[in-house]
């Protein structure tokens, strides 16, 4: 008959038991995340960031906003009322690392996207109070003066691709792309000529109102217009999405 | 010979890692907790974030979790973990030099970590920030770690592992596959990479890391603390033998299904986040087994906690666990979590967890484990007296202060006027969270006294063996001296 002093005198036996036990959770969970196809809706519109985006989705990451900023609406009315309609997984499909939060010590940001104007974001980073006088958001005024720095933003898409995003290397994967999204976007995503279409976004968007200088702020501006502006909700009825929940 | 005083060194045990790990976990205790102090106050008062960038609450966050939950936290497992395997196996670790090499190696990950959060440097991946060279290292002393822990159970003199070497083993196995498969990545430069996986899978990951680091790290390895140290410190064996069986196998199966409890009401499919609410409330069972296992212990010397404060700290930290581990499978209920989510309600749960439970089940372990190493008598009881309470009421005005944020911020935000319009503004909200947020703080501070305390009282312990060892050994030289 077993007995558990067997496992209590046996360190290999322990060991390769609490292994097992420890494996099945993470198995069970995390695995068919990965195999079952209606995981992440099928939205044909969202497209990995620019290279001007990624930057600024850089330098979100190292201020670390998605500590006091989700990136997540849940199917809430408050929430509907307050940020829009509720996050889709598709959204965050090419978000590496992703960014959903787990605190609301801000407003959550999944949308926020052409919520407000390029002018106010500027002023609201370099000085929150000034726009909303009883915010407890720190002041950013460094990303106004510190120039972009995007010589490795190349490596930095190519790194993306490596781990699934589709940025395009090769005549092919850019013909794919061009047919997924036009040639406007195929052109952004390109790696090849990813600082041709950084500088050219930037030049075009003017974010931080100074056309002389492509600063931190540009690029982190540009990245929050973006949010949550891929999918045109119009175009799906409620019951689409819900059949992949 | 003239060797009365370094006898002391020469035991079958090696001391003198536990020792410098033990202070290790004090110096990054007080400097995480100061760390922590410090972003609570930017929250109630903006201007404190300087305009300095490495000072910024974003930055500082997880300087204040990395230098709790790894320095102190970490160090403090390390300590003990040394010190229980040793004792428990009545054999001295495998490897000197090894020993010193997990200690070098895992304060420079937590120094390195906090330091490059400062300057920017981090995965944003909450509780595991560290950029992949440090991911690397923190592999190595974890691989070297599980051998040496390994091979001095096999040096054991008896035939039976004890309970607290099963949990320590638990938390050294699951820390190990969680950190590898959470910090996947490909690296870009030696300061960035980006996560291998995306969206709803990284998020499932990531939590399934983040609550079993809770789960094991922050649990599993301070209950293998609790089954040493309680029955140690009460002079009687563990309440039941049964119970603590169950206990060690119910909890590590089930802890590894919880963390998608995280991701309520989000992109996560139904059914994981369904799954994970499951298993959580399930959590309760194990958790409250393991609470009762250790309080239960004390029956029949009930009289300890009027006499001894060590004690105190124990049975208090347990209580703590208890009270956090049935709040943690209420917040997991989708509707509970609907509400909590996103608050400060989630902190002050954590905090009840972290201060209540892991840091009194560690100040406890301390008291009973600083005069042994330093073979000294502790040198004040009534500051362990202070200590104690200023602990409980730091953490009493934390998790209330968190609790009237967390709830009151969730009603606000779901609050509709009569024509069914939004009735507050998020900012008005966010007017609402200062005076929580200043009691918050002065929670934290009460805390961080305590602690101050408590190195205070090590600092005279030492410095009096010290003395006591000089004078012992001068008496001794001169009865030579005399002598010749």
């Amino acid at each position: 008959m077993f007995r558990h002093e067997q496992i209590e005198i046996n360190a290999g036996l322990l060991i390769a038991l609490t292994l097992v036990v420890i494996s099945v959770g993470g198995l069970v969970e995390i695995v068919p995340l990965f195999k079952i196809g209606s995981t992440v809706e099928e939205v044909a519109e969202v497209r990995p960031y620019t290279p001007l985006e990624l930057r600024g989705r850089d330098i979100y990451q190292r201020e670390g906003c998605f500590y006091c900023h989700s990136q997540m609406i849940r199917p809430f009315r408050d929430e509907w009322l307050r940020y829009g309609h509720y996050s889709l997984a598709a959204e965050s499909q090419y978000d590496h690392p992703f960014l959903w939060g787990s605190k609301r010590t801000g407003p959550d940001l999944a949308r926020v996207g052409g919520k407000y104007s390029n002018a106010w974001h500027v002023q609201h980073l370099i000085d929150p109070r000034s726009v909303v006088p009883e915010s407890i958001m720190p002041a950013y005024p460094w990303l106004m003066e510190r120039e972009l720095d995007y010589a490795d933003v190349a490596r930095r898409m190519a790194a993306l691709r490596k781990a699934g995003v589709p940025y395009s290397l090769t005549e092919e994967e850019y013909r794919r792309n061009v047919e997924r999204w036009g040639r406007a976007i195929a052109d952004m995503l390109d790696i090849r000529r990813a600082e041709e279409a950084l500088l050219r976004q930037a030049e075009a968007g003017n974010y931080d109102g100074d056309r002389r200088h492509l600063t931190e702020m540009d690029a982190l501006v540009a990245y929050l217009q973006v949010l949550g502006t891929m999918v045109d909700f119009k175009k799906y009825g409620e019951a689409y999405f819900v059949q992949f929940r | 010979m003239v060797q009365s005083a370094t006898a002391v060194e020469a035991q079958p045990y090696n001391y003198g890692i536990v020792r410098r790990f033990t202070i290790a976990a004090l110096v990054w205790g007080v400097l995480g907790m100061l760390a922590g102090l410090y972003a609570a106050l930017e929250l109630s008062f903006p201007w404190l974030n300087l305009e300095i960038p490495e000072l910024t609450f974003g930055r500082l966050r997880p300087v204040h979790t990395t230098l709790v939950i790894f320095g102190f936290g970490g160090s403090a497992l390390f300590a003990t973990s040394y010190y229980v395997v040793q004792r428990t196996c009545q054999a001295r670790l495998a490897s000197d030099a090894l020993a010193g090499f997990t200690f070098w190696g895992w304060n420079a990950a937590v120094g390195l970590g906090a330091l490059g959060y400062m300057l920017g440097i981090t995965q944003s991946r909450e509780y595991a920030e560290f950029e992949w060279p440090i991911d690397i290292l923190i592999t190595v002393v974890w691989v070297a770690y599980l051998y040496l822990y390994v091979a001095t159970l096999k040096r054991r003199s008896q035939p039976h592992i004890y309970v607290a070497n099963w949990f320590y083993l638990g938390f050294i196995l699951a820390t190990a596959l969680l950190h590898v498969f959470n910090n996947l990545a490909i690296p870009v430069s030696l300061t960035k990479s980006y996560s291998l996986f995306a969206g709803v899978q990284d998020a499932m990951t990531q939590w399934w890391y983040g609550h079993n680091a809770v789960g094991f790290f922050l649990t599993a390895a301070f209950l293998g603390m609790m089954y040493y140290f309680v029955p140690k410190q009460a002079g009687r064996p563990v309440y039941s033998y049964r119970l603590s069986i169950i206990h060690f196998w119910a909890l590590i199966f089930l802890y590894m299904w919880a963390g998608g409890h995280h991701l309520h009401w989000t992109a996560l499919p139904d059914w994981t986040s369904t799954l994970a609410a499951t298993f959580s409330v399930m959590l309760l069972l194990p958790s409250w087994g393991g609470m009762i296992n250790g309080i239960m212990t004390l029956s029949g010397a009930w009289e300890k906690l009027r006499t001894d404060p060590v004690m105190l700290f124990l049975i208090t930290g347990l209580s703590f666990y208890g009270m956090s581990t049935f709040e943690g499978p209420m917040m997991s209920l989708k509707s509970v979590n609907a509400l909590s989510h996103y608050t400060d309600w989630t902190i002050g749960h954590v905090h009840s967890g972290a201060l209540g439970w892991v840091a009194m089940i560690t100040f406890g372990s301390l008291y009973h484990m600083v005069p042994r190493l330093w073979d000294a008598r502790l040198y004040s009881t009534r500051l362990v007296y202070v200590h104690f309470w200023l602990a409980t009421i730091g953490i009493v005005l934390y998790i209330t202060a968190m609790w009237v944020a967390g709830i009151g911020q969730g009603l606000m935000l779901r609050g509709f006027d009569e024509y069914g319009n939004l009735a507050y503004s998020f900012i008005e909200t966010v007017r609402f969270l200062h005076w929580p947020y200043v009691v918050r703080a002065l929670g934290g501070a009460f805390f961080i006294a305590g602690v101050l305390v408590m190195v205070y009282n090590f600092w005279m312990t030492v410095a009096a063996a010290k003395r006591e060892a000089a004078a012992l050994e001068a008496k001794l030289a001169a009865k030579l001296a005399a002598r010749g």
